[in-house]
């Protein structure tokens, strides 16, 4: 049944054969060769239409049809080279910046997470909505209820911290992530050597095992083959390493720290170091894991797991108290991975959507333009009985083309740059390791360049399907160029373009704005010549070994730390405290200490119900903290070296906290107390200023300082100032460290000035891509009336000629262009503000710190694209005014 | 539109040529000038067929598999695509033609006896 399809020649050559068929046969019956010929081809009938009936028969036609458009639209484009490069260019970056921010989407928000059957993944959160705590972490016999309920496979808890590798050449700060027994069991996942652990080990203290990261088998162990037989110590303790993960696996951690954790330890969160019984209200596990039984939905296992929450409240009332409303939330774990960020990538694709949408409605500008140039083609085409339909389809041909070759060039572009755009990424992105342009991405690009093609495309289509023959030959033989109806298109479009450029400049100025604010926040310190180095004092699982466990056992390390770094070449003051203390420091904060962070505590002579405890932040310091960061005091003293822990426990707190709860009384002498079993009252002895050093976005955390030499800490940092070469003294302070205790790993040498860029590094990158699509998009709305404008003044050029021919100033020329342009503006401007206004309350809700009701940024804004369509009118107009009449009379 | 010499010649009804040509099949194989020839002869010259008009129709049954085409020489030594009637064609002709019967007995009982 499969046949060739017939060629046109074959079937031409059969019609030949009939007529010479008739022919012969009219001729035996007496005719003439003349009248038999003239008789058979009457017969026959219309043999071009015969012709074409059999070449529509034919199922391609669609298909030669387009191959012949395309052949036609290549060469129309490749007769106006200029406006194909422009063309080609403007689609090119916009596709390739959407594509490039796609791709930062597919990978982060779109595609599965790297794990097996990724959907039932979990996160759980526990809450308290009573009393405004959210995500409080679990107590071990939540975890324990959880694992029990049937509702999942499995639960991990997962405790992100550092640890103090030693055993090895240098000692080092590792990342250590301790997980439940079950934890890879639940993520599905293999090591590239060894085994996991044994998902239903379940017994008290450490398991004695961990697994390690590829990277740190590499860089500490040389790629060691036969790493199995080996054994390494964390905080002193020994651990078998029983496996190794693979290159590119990545735990699902929450902050780029977690998610290049280095060692998994495995641990059921009870026994040493823990106590054996662990009380249901302490809830110590920072967050929890969990992979949901085959079949369960979300929605199911949030039914049942409502109903479990239910009976426990019930089972312990002192436990759970009602105004406090604990519930348990499962999210997918996706979601809790991506956080944040979407906000800044939805942000972002956003801001380049419109920038590539200006640029559609340029090239339908320009495309525009060159249509009116063509009414006579059409006319001529359309004479020659062209279908609408067709001249349509060919226009579109044209745009496709043009959109793909775009689309081709641009991600073309996005490959060449790929791995300088990435390194511009903060690289606290999520899932920033799996950005890659594979098909969804081109997919994408190949989906979005067909809808710019059509969407510049369809304006020059219509108007040319519609065109009237008669009056489109007429006009052309007039000479004038553009109909009415075009040029109300054109506007139209330059409108929008004008619109959506004071949307986008609006946006990057309302960030900008909100950025500014934070960089000249008083800081409330002084970073400048400030640096931090680390170290950190092990913890081993039996507390007996620990040579630190109390702050007078860590005391003579602290002086003997201080005398030796004091004396290092270049260093004018030293200090010591714990992590927390530095400054905006990103990596604290994606630890779970323990021993920082939130500090619920008591007022003196203020009751407080069971778990609305206040709360501040609180760090550890010595004395010499407050002069080396040049925090001032206020009121009261500054602990000194002699309020030890034989001393009553003193504190230092800030204006913030003063004010919060002491607010018409002195806050020196009043005293407080952790909400802790047994702890001891600290009094009050000074206050000092607010700083912004937990945030530059807030400025009145109340913030405790208690004295290093009470209570002690084991992640140390030590603060220098002077002139100093971060690299030579990181080198210097590990000798003298060592020197003390060779266990001890020194890292995390930084300029507090570096911490502070860093914490806004997020938003700076924000900042820049939305700035550079702001700038993108003015440049192209000011090209685009600068199009329409001068298009108009040629347009006009001969009745411009004869108004100056009668009498008309140049002036009033150029008043007249000018004030046409300058309308356009005006309207766009318009209409620009009241999205922007829109698209500001939008943004308010995104990202912190904006105004959105802003006015001085929306009247400059919009002041500066009028100025700019001014400028871009002004050069056409002047041109309008050096016209000659006499050859603008001539010109046609 | 087309000629009008002839004394009122019949229009062929739309769908009836391709019956016409698969019955002229059916003595053997035909070029196209013979089929238009041979229509015009059976039906006593009642049939005015554009002899254009034939191939779209001979095309079309060449697709449906009813008939088939070859490239040969008339019996006045000229080259010229000669068709003929496929056993899927044979089928067709059979089902058409009773089906054209019992449609012409319908109508000519609708239309009655008198005019014969």
């Amino acid at each position: 049944m499969f046949r060739r399809k017939r060629s046109a020649d074959d079937f031409s050559a059969e019609i030949e054969a009939h007529l010479q068929l008739e022919i012969d046969r009219l001729q035996e019956q007496g005719l003439s060769y003349e009248q038999a010929r003239t008789a058979a081809y009457r017969a026959f009938g219309n043999t071009t239409r015969a012709r074409e009936r059999f070449y529509e028969s034919n199922r391609w036609i669609g298909w030669d049809n387009l191959c012949q458009d395309v052949r036609f639209a290549w060469r129309m484009l490749r007769k106006s080279a200029g406006f194909t490069a422009v063309a080609v260019l403007t689609i090119a970056l916009g596709i390739g910046a959407t594509t490039a921010i796609f791709s930062v989407v597919n990978a982060t928000l779109l595609r599965p997470l790297p794990y097996p059957n990724p959907e039932q993944l979990v996160e759980i959160e526990d809450d308290l909505p009573g009393i405004g705590s959210y995500d409080i972490g679990l107590s071990q016999p939540e975890w324990q209820d959880l694992q029990h309920s049937g509702i999942f496979q499995y639960v991990s808890p997962a405790w992100f911290d550092e640890n103090n590798l030693t055993g090895v050449s240098q000692p080092a700060r590792v990342s250590l992530l301790i997980v439940a027994p079950n934890y890879f069991a639940l993520l599905g996942v293999k090591p590239q050597l060894g085994r996991i652990f044994d998902p239903n080990n379940y017994s008290p203290g450490f398991v004695g095992e961990v697994l390690i990261s590829d990277g740190l088998w590499k860089r500490s162990f040389g790629s060691d083959p036969h790493i199995l037989d080996k054994t390494l110590r964390l905080d002193t303790d020994l651990y078998h390493i029983v496996g190794v993960m693979p290159p590119g696996f990545h735990a699902p951690g929450r902050s780029p720290a977690e998610r290049n954790t280095e060692v998994w330890a495995a641990y059921s969160f009870f026994g040493p170091p823990m106590s054996a019984q662990q009380p249901r209200s302490q809830r110590f596990l920072p967050e929890a894991i969990a992979r949901l039984k085959p079949g369960l939905t979300l929605v199911q296992a949030q039914q049942h797991l409502d109903a479990l929450v239910a009976s426990l409240r019930q089972q312990y009332p002192a436990d759970y108290p009602a105004q406090a409303g604990w519930r348990v939330r499962l999210l997918p774990l996706k979601e809790t991975l991506v956080g944040n960020v979407r906000q800044s990538l939805i942000l972002l694709l956003g801001a380049v959507a419109v920038v590539l949408l200006i640029g559609c409605v340029n090239i339908a500008n320009l495309l525009l333009a060159r249509a009116s140039a063509r009414e006579r083609e059409v006319a001529i085409r359309q004479a020659l009985g062209a279908a609408r339909a067709r001249l349509i389809r060919q226009f579109m041909t044209e745009s496709l083309l043009l959109s793909l070759l775009g689309g081709m060039v641009g991600i073309g572009l996005l490959l060449a740059t790929k791995d300088a755009l990435l390194r511009l990424v903060p690289s606290n992105l999520p899932q920033l390791n799996r950005v890659s342009i594979d098909w969804s991405v081109l997919l994408f690009a190949l989906g979005a360049s067909l809808i710019c093609g059509m969407i510049f495309g369809l304006a020059p289509a219509l108007p040319a399907g519609r065109l009237d023959v008669t009056s489109g030959l007429k006009e052309v033989a007039r000479g004038a160029t553009g109909s009415g109806k075009q040029a109300r298109t054109r506007r139209a479009l330059v409108i929008t373009e004008l619109g959506l450029s004071l949307v986008l400049m609006i946006a990057a100025c309302l960030l900008l704005r909100s950025f500014w604010d934070l960089l000249n926040a008083p800081l409330g310190f002084n970073p400048a010549s400030a640096m931090t180095i680390r170290t950190r004092l092990p913890y081993p699982n039996d507390p007996k070994l620990d040579r630190y466990a109390t702050a007078a056992q860590e005391a003579p390390f602290l002086h003997e730390l201080l005398r030796r770094t004091r004396a290092l070449p270049g260093v004018e003051e030293v200090a010591l405290g714990d992590s927390g203390a530095i400054p905006l420091d990103q990596s604290q904060k994606e630890l779970n200490l323990l021993a920082q962070g939130h500090y619920f505590f008591q007022l003196e002579g203020r009751e407080i119900q069971r778990d609305q405890a206040p709360w501040a932040e609180r760090v550890m310091v010595t004395p010499e903290y407050f002069h080396l960061l040049r925090i001032p005091l206020l009121r009261g003293r500054l602990f000194d070296e002699f309020d030890d822990d034989k001393k009553p426990s003193v504190a230092v707190i800030d204006e913030a906290f003063a004010r919060t709860f002491w607010p018409n009384e002195n806050a020196i002498g009043k005293r407080f107390r952790s909400t802790r079993a047994e702890s001891p009252w600290v009094t009050v002895i000074g206050v000092v200023a607010n700083t912004r050093t937990d945030s530059l976005a807030e400025s009145a955390v109340p913030q405790i300082y208690s004295s290093l030499y009470q209570t002690g800490t084991h992640h140390l940092a030590i603060f220098l100032r002077g002139k100093l070469d971060p690299a030579v003294i990181s080198r210097q302070v590990r000798q003298q460290v060592q020197s003390i205790d060779p266990r001890l790993p020194v890292f995390g040498a930084q300029k507090i000035e570096d911490a502070v860029t860093a914490s806004v590094a997020e938003r700076r990158f924000s900042l820049q891509m939305v700035g550079l699509f702001a700038f993108a998009a003015l440049v192209l709305a000011a090209i685009g009336i600068y199009g329409v404008i001068s298009y108009m003044v040629g347009a006009r050029t001969r009745e411009i000629g004869i108004r100056l021919a009668l009498g008309a100033s140049r002036a009033t020329i150029l008043q007249m262009v000018l004030r046409q342009g300058l309308s356009l503006a005006a309207i766009g401007a318009a209409a620009g503000l009241v999205a922007a206004l829109v698209v500001a309350q939008l943004m308010s809700r995104l990202v912190y710190g904006i105004r959105p009701t802003d006015l001085a940024t929306f009247a400059g804004v919009a002041a500066l694209l009028i100025a700019v369509a001014a400028l871009a009118c002004y050069l056409p107009a002047r041109r309008a005014v050096k016209v000659d009449p006499t050859v603008a009379l001539r010109c046609d | 539109m087309s000629t009008r010499e002839r004394e009122e010649p019949l229009e062929i009804l739309q769908g009836t040529l391709d019956l016409l040509i698969l019955r002229t099949l059916i003595f053997g194989p035909e070029h196209g000038q013979g089929i238009a020839r041979a229509i015009q002869q059976t039906s006593g010259d009642e049939f005015l067929v554009e002899h254009g008009a034939l191939y779209p129709a001979l095309q079309r049954l060449e697709e449906r598999g009813w008939i088939s085409a070859k490239w040969g020489t008339s019996s006045n030594n000229r080259k010229a695509r000669f068709y003929s009637l496929t056993a899927a064609g044979r089928k067709q002709l059979v089902k058409e033609t009773s089906k054209w019967k019992r449609l012409a007995a319908a109508i000519g009982r609708v239309l009655g006896p008198e005019e014969g």
